[in-house]
């Protein structure tokens, strides 16, 4: 008896051990129904679980998630916020979360109510979500080495403060955002104080505000963004070292909606965009260093408003085709470098067939240093007047910065395939 | 009433003024198609064209047309057919003379290399400004006797309205430049005709930068059908206007 007792101690540990191995095999996994609680399967589990969400709906009010786990939506299940504060509030590291549906935060600014709200948090990813009427959709503060991929988030709100931001960092950095759609929100995506991070693919339309919204976020890069109809589409300050690449920035239509507003932007990158539509392409003042290369500029009200204020950018192998105004400016200094583009409204000659224009052009014409100072007056804009005193203007500029010149202009547009 | 315009017409047709118009019409829309390499450029260069041209020659041709045919006009009137039949007949006859040629003209290669929206647009309007400025041309005509100061008058109508208005009108801002003037540029562009067709242009190719306008009225105008609809009932008016006040003009006159 007592061998067979000695034995068992013996064994005991083993056995435990097993079983203990058991369960935690077993509860690698653990599946979720609706109407069961989230935060108690969370506080149930060990670091590194999987949990799964059966299809259905589920009260979820600021469940709390501190270890790393993975939550994962089986057919879109329903994360109900019942219009209380966040639904998931995450500080951890290592979070999956993906394939779920999130629905009716608090809208609230006092706590900026949000579906997910990360803090102090490293490699998570969320993927695969979606996001309906959440006040802010995915918030992220004091975090770093995100995914963000494939999230659909979309609010309807019909005035801006009611509304927040879809996808918002603060103080993050080494972050993916990828392939996302945004609509609806008061920006589409918000970051401040946001470093080394990579936004590719997303495509961004119908925000009350910005489609892309940023301030002292260095070195990032932005490739591959459509942001398209936002009510005053881009803008972006205080940041240097920003790379944008084959975005499309579409009808941002307004007395103060511009393709990329850029305020105090230094030593960046600005190439192969395509501006479409949009009441202003780029304005942009108090900005230097940045390079603008083989970017479109079609249809727009002005291609460009460049404020005196900005130093040393250069304007390089643009398209400029179909625009009421090509360029306007505040001023008669001028600190930029345009060379080698095509303008439309060139009308000179090339006799060397180099295929450049022997005339330098100038693309500020009179009448939008008018409407500059009187708007009004762009009624009479392509009047038989208008137009003479266009010409006039051409032949012995008096009005318009002399600097402000194209001394090689392409003879044909160039080819990006757009 | 018909009869007298069929012969009308048909006078007009045969003579070769119709067909010279025409194919200049024609030849202009072609070159430009043949030279611009999309749709909007080349409605922009029609426009630039239309503005100034068609009022010009409409104005022209709608005098001496009446001063040619006032002895046939007075033959008529000495028969038993109603005034007025005479005189609309005269007017409508040059009236559909001047839009066919622009429909044809301009309409040929639309439809042979493609038109949008701003294209037919530039249609509507080119009928349009014809028939205000053979409106302008028969009242010009119906007010002197003298051939030679019609087509002063009708020239000197066409000036102020492509010209010399605007150079008031941007005087005027110019001046005021610190009152908000949104609702006043916008009442003196209905009070011409030609501005009103530049601005319904306008609204087909430039409505990006229009859209910049700050002005909540603007916005409001241009962003609406309000705008177009406006803009095209103030023009009906214009074209009617003139037209009518020829029309009781010539149904007291002595002949």
């Amino acid at each position: 008896m007592l061998k067979l007792r000695k034995a068992m101690n013996r064994i005991f540990p083993f056995i435990l051990i097993l079983c203990l191995y058991a369960i935690h095999a077993e509860a690698g996994k653990i599946i979720l129904k609706p109407g069961q609680s989230i935060q108690a399967a969370v506080d149930r589990s060990a670091a590194g679980d999987t949990l799964i969400f059966s299809p259905g709906t589920y009260q979820a009010s600021a469940v709390k998630i501190r270890k790393p786990l993975s939550l994962i939506g089986n057919n879109h299940p329903v994360m109900d916020g019942e219009n209380k504060g966040n639904i998931f509030l995450v500080a951890s590291e290592n979070v999956l979360i993906r394939g779920l549906k999130f629905i009716r935060t608090g809208k609230s600014n006092m706590d900026d109510s949000a579906a997910i709200k990360f803090f102090d948090s490293k490699n998570c990813v969320i993927e695969n979500n979606i996001l309906v009427d959440t006040f802010f959709g995915l918030h992220f503060s004091n975090s770093s080495n995100l995914t963000i991929r494939k999230n659909k988030v979309n609010a309807s709100a019909s005035r801006e403060f009611e509304v927040g931001n879809g996808i918002h960092l603060w103080k993050c950095k080494d972050s993916l955002i990828e392939k996302n759609e945004v609509s609806g929100h008061r920006d589409g995506i918000y970051l401040e104080f946001v470093t080394n991070t990579l936004a590719k693919e997303n495509f961004i339309q119908g925000n009350m505000r910005y489609g892309l919204h940023f301030m002292f976020a260095h070195d990032n890069t932005y490739l591959k963004n459509t942001f398209k109809r936002n009510g005053a589409g881009v803008a972006v300050m205080y940041t240097k070292n920003v790379t944008m690449q084959e975005n499309r920035f579409e009808e941002n239509w307004g007395s103060s909606a511009y393709g990329i507003l850029l305020k105090d932007i230094s030593d960046s990158k600005v190439i192969g965009n395509v501006f479409l539509k949009n009441t202003v392409g780029i304005y942009m003042e108090g900005s230097s260093r940045i390079d603008f290369k083989e970017n479109t500029f079609k249809e727009n009200g002005w291609a460009l408003k460049l404020m005196a204020s900005c130093d040393q950018n250069l304007f390089q192998a643009n398209n400029f085709t179909r625009n009421t105004f090509d360029i306007s400016t505040n001023g008669n200094l001028v600190l930029n470098q345009l060379n080698e583009n095509y303008w439309d409204k060139y009308e000179g000659y090339d006799l060397n067939r180099d295929r450049i224009g022997d005339v330098p052009f100038r693309p500020i014409n009179l009448y939008s240093v008018i409407v500059e100072k009187i708007p009004a007056s762009v009624m009479l804009w392509r009047s038989f007047l208008v137009t003479l005193l266009d010409r006039m203007e051409k032949i012995l500029p008096t009005m318009t910065p002399d600097e402000m010149i194209d001394h090689s202009p392409k003879m044909r547009p160039y080819d990006f395939g757009t | 009433m018909f009869k007298l315009l069929k012969y009308a017409l048909y006078d007009i047709l045969k003579s070769r003024f119709a067909i010279i118009y025409t194919v200049f019409l024609a030849l202009v829309a072609i070159s430009i198609y043949q030279v611009s390499d999309d749709l909007s450029k080349v409605s922009l260069s029609l426009m630039n064209i239309m503005i100034l041209f068609i009022p010009l020659i409409s104005a022209v041709f709608a005098t001496t047309h009446f001063y040619n045919n006032l002895e046939f006009i007075e033959l008529m009137l000495a028969q038993p057919v109603k005034r007025i039949h005479v005189f609309l007949s005269q007017l409508l006859a040059v009236v559909i003379m001047l839009s066919l040629s622009i429909l044809l003209g301009f309409g040929l290669p639309m439809l042979l290399w493609g038109a949008d929206s701003s294209l037919i647009t530039l249609l509507v309007v080119g009928v349009v400004l014809s028939s205000v400025f053979a409106g302008f041309a028969f009242l010009a005509s119906v007010l002197t006797r003298d051939k030679a100061k019609a087509i002063g008058i009708s020239l000197a109508l066409w000036i102020y309205f492509s010209l010399v208005y605007d150079g008031l009108v941007l005087y005027i801002i110019y001046s005021f430049a610190d009152y908000p003037l949104e609702k006043a540029t916008l009442a003196l562009v209905m009070l011409n005709p030609v501005d009103l067709g530049r601005i319904l242009m306008l609204m087909q190719l430039d409505i990006s930068a229009l859209m910049g306008y700050t002005g909540a009225f603007f916005q409001q105008f241009f962003s609406s059908g309000s705008g177009i609809f406006i803009a095209t009932f103030a023009l009906l008016i214009w074209m009617l206007v003139p037209n009518y006040l020829a029309t009781r003009i010539f149904r007291k006159r002595d002949f």
